[in-house]
């Protein structure tokens, strides 16, 4: 692990205990980045950083990211870390190497502190969840009262993102912020199709971004997720940032959401699907058994609360191809039929059977039928009944399905429809939750 | 002269009612040996069975593709087939260790080979059954995987997996048994090179339009055919 600093000081080196000295050692931190924070001392703002390979716009980030400390927390003792993977291009020298003196001109303000910037590499290989548990365990050490996470992918990220993230924690005494987005119509349909609909359903909480690369928290929200036990287990790697939005609902932490805007449209290959449903969905599904004992009981969902505008979804569509999302679909029901007799049940095995067979204007994988779907693949997941990855790997070609009709579906509806038919999907996935609770009692 | 043979007959009668003596009590010993290892090897079978219940083997069977065997044999679960089968290994060693107390010559070496036979069955047994498992898995591994990377005719491509997993295991079991070694490994050759040369002439020939199709689908169309219609799920 190597560890780059930039603008360190003395100021309140002391404050780090001897206690947390121990306790930092006998961690996965290198003695290198822990000299580091000791030099940087206590903080009040942390912003994360993780990366790798983002040389082309990673200056610009870090740009913004001082800007909008200059600008929103001039008086605050802030630092940067950044987390990095194992870059090959030059990415931690150019985090360190963005002098603040670049941000002044532009917001014409000055920081009453001195801001840091360090790097660390946490590992060879980029991994999200030692990322964020390196940048977690650093927020911990500084005492860092409000931390945020950003992605080093958002390319049109502003300097008001820090003050939307970090506000609601260091001034109204949040937990956790997540964002709510405006996005392109068709553009994170595993978003709403199955993860906000279905955490909403379960855990009685209406966050539209569980899953998010940028996110505001609290140090003792962070301090809590840190002694959580599962860096070890391979699962505190890809999903990271939702199993942390659960940790927060399960904890009753108090959460909220702040818009932030547009969210970049980040192309994708066939090959990201399935990784993005283990991110997703595995991490979903694998929390359920930890937390049955409270989404058990849940009835309903309340909102949380929201600053600025909701969710609209953009009028100028994604462009789709539904033909090859229908035909992946049937291949896959076919193909799949003995993996599906070990995750469904009979009944809706005959139904997608059913709905496969028929043609493009006829089709219709309806929000009931998805639901039971999804529900069934969680029982059978929390059961184990096949391989674990198996079962997610095999809702991949059931999503397109359900994809083809939302794309149907909402080809001509407008940004208030669209809204309309996914909280209908939302109140189905709450109306069914007993078949759910039924399933998951009956296989024990 | 009659004298003589009422005396041989008095002899021979001495004899086998000394040889009797003294082959009662090991008679005995014999079928104590039995009853008792009657009563260990049930005591063996109902706790094997309760711990297998209790680690759910059946589901790790059922997962391997062994229980649609045993199904389609009509034979018992894999947890009951194993049970049965450590029970009669055990009464069968003890009865074994009965008659070899019998010291009825012959049958020493006979009962030794047996026991270290035993290991190698065991040995055979586990490397099958964990084959039939990995067989099972990298089977579905690569359906799922075909399936969702759209490759045309995944189930071959599965069956083709499972079918070189299990022939391959199958030559291990063999050879750990010592069953007919040169024929199956003459055997396991022909057939994995016939496959081989079968498939390679079937894609090569049969499949060329086919597989031009595939490799341009891959390497030539599938970039821009992603790039412009895969919706972002995130």
């Amino acid at each position: 692990m190597e560890t780059m600093s930039h603008g360190a000081s003395s100021q309140g080196r002391a404050a780090v205990t001897r206690t947390e000295m121990k306790l930092a050692e006998e961690t996965f931190l290198t003695d290198d980045f822990l000299r580091q924070l000791i030099n940087v001392g206590e903080v009040d703002i942390l912003v994360g950083l993780p990366t790798h390979n983002n040389a082309k716009t990673i200056g610009s980030i870090v740009h913004t990211i001082q800007s909008g400390i200059l600008r929103w927390f001039p008086r605050e003792r802030a630092v940067i870390i950044n987390a990095d993977g194992g870059s090959r291009d030059g990415t931690p020298e150019l985090v360190t190497g963005v002098s603040i003196d670049d941000a002044r001109p532009a917001s014409n303000l000055h920081a009453l502190r001195t801001l840091h910037s360090i790097s660390t590499k946490y590992a060879s290989s980029p991994a999200s969840g030692a990322a964020l548990r390196t940048i977690l365990a650093a927020a911990e050490l500084l005492r860092a009262r409000a931390c945020v996470v950003m992605s080093p992918e958002s390319a049109n990220i502003e300097p008001e993102w820090l003050s939307k993230l970090l506000h609601p924690i260091y001034r109204d005494g949040f937990d956790l912020v997540t964002p709510t987005y405006r996005r392109r119509k068709f553009e994170g349909l595993l978003i709403t199709n199955l993860l906000y609909p279905m955490v909403r359903a379960l855990y009685g909480v209406r966050i539209r971004e569980a899953y998010t690369p940028e996110f505001g928290f609290s140090g003792r929200l962070g301090s809590q997720f840190l002694g959580q036990n599962i860096w070890n287990d391979g699962a505190g790697g890809a999903g990271v940032e939702l199993r942390f939005s659960l940790a927060a609902i399960a904890g009753g932490y108090r959460i909220c959401q702040s818009f932030l805007g547009e969210k970049d449209h980040i192309e994708r290959s066939a090959a990201d699907f399935v990784p993005a449903l283990r991110q997703t969905v595995g991490v979903l599904f694998s929390a359920l058994e930890p937390d049955f004992p409270l989404w058990s009981t849940v009835a309903g969902s309340q909102p949380v609360p929201t600053t600025g505008a909701d969710q609209e979804a953009l009028l100028e569509p994604v462009r789709a191809n539904r033909k090859r999302l229908r035909e992946m679909f049937s291949t896959g029901v076919a193909e799949l039929e003995s993996v599906f007799q070990s995750i469904l049940s009979p009944s809706t095995l005959a139904e997608l059977q059913r709905i496969a067979r028929l043609g493009e204007e006829e089709f219709h994988y309806s929000a009931e039928l998805w639901v039971r779907t999804v529900y069934e693949f969680a029982a059978s997941y929390q059961k184990s009944v096949i391989n674990r990855d198996h079962i997610i790997q095999a809702l991949a070609p059931l999503f397109r399905g359900r994809m083809f009709t939302f794309v149907m579906e909402n080809r001509n509806a407008s940004a208030n429809d669209v809204e309309n038919n996914i909280e209908g999907l939302c109140l189905e996935f709450e109306r069914l939750k007993p078949y759910l609770l039924q399933m998951w009692k009956s296989r024990e | 002269m009659r004298e003589m043979i009422v005396s041989e007959l008095s002899q021979a009668w001495h004899e086998l009612a000394r040889g009797f003596a003294h082959f009662l009590p090991r008679l005995i010993v014999m079928l104590i040996l039995a009853l008792v290892g009657w009563a260990i090897a049930y005591v063996v079978k109902v706790v094997l069975r309760s711990i297998l219940r209790l680690v759910k083997f059946d589901k790790l069977s059922e997962n391997a593709g062994a229980s649609q065997l045993l199904t389609k044999a009509a034979l018992p679960s894999a947890t009951e087939m194993l049970s049965r089968f450590a029970f009669w290994v055990a009464w069968l060693g003890f009865i074994l260790l009965g008659v070899s107390v019998l010291g009825i010559l012959g049958l020493q070496q006979q009962i030794a080979t047996f026991f270290l036979f035993l290991p190698r069955l065991f040995v055979a047994m586990f490397i099958m059954f964990f084959g039939l498992l990995a067989a099972s898995f990298f089977s579905r591994a690569a359906l799922l995987a075909a399936v969702n990377a759209n490759v045309p005719s995944p189930r071959v491509l599965s069956l083709a997996v499972r079918s070189i997993i299990i022939v391959f295991v199958l030559s291990i079991v063999f050879e750990e048994l010592g069953l007919a070694e040169q024929t199956m490994l003459v055997a396991f050759g022909i057939a994995f090179g016939a496959l081989m040369l079968g498939l390679a002439i079937a894609f090569g020939t049969g499949g060329r339009d086919l597989a031009q199709r595939f490799l341009e689908k891959r390497f030539v169309r599938e970039k821009k055919e992603d790039n412009e219609d895969e919706l972002s799920p995130l």
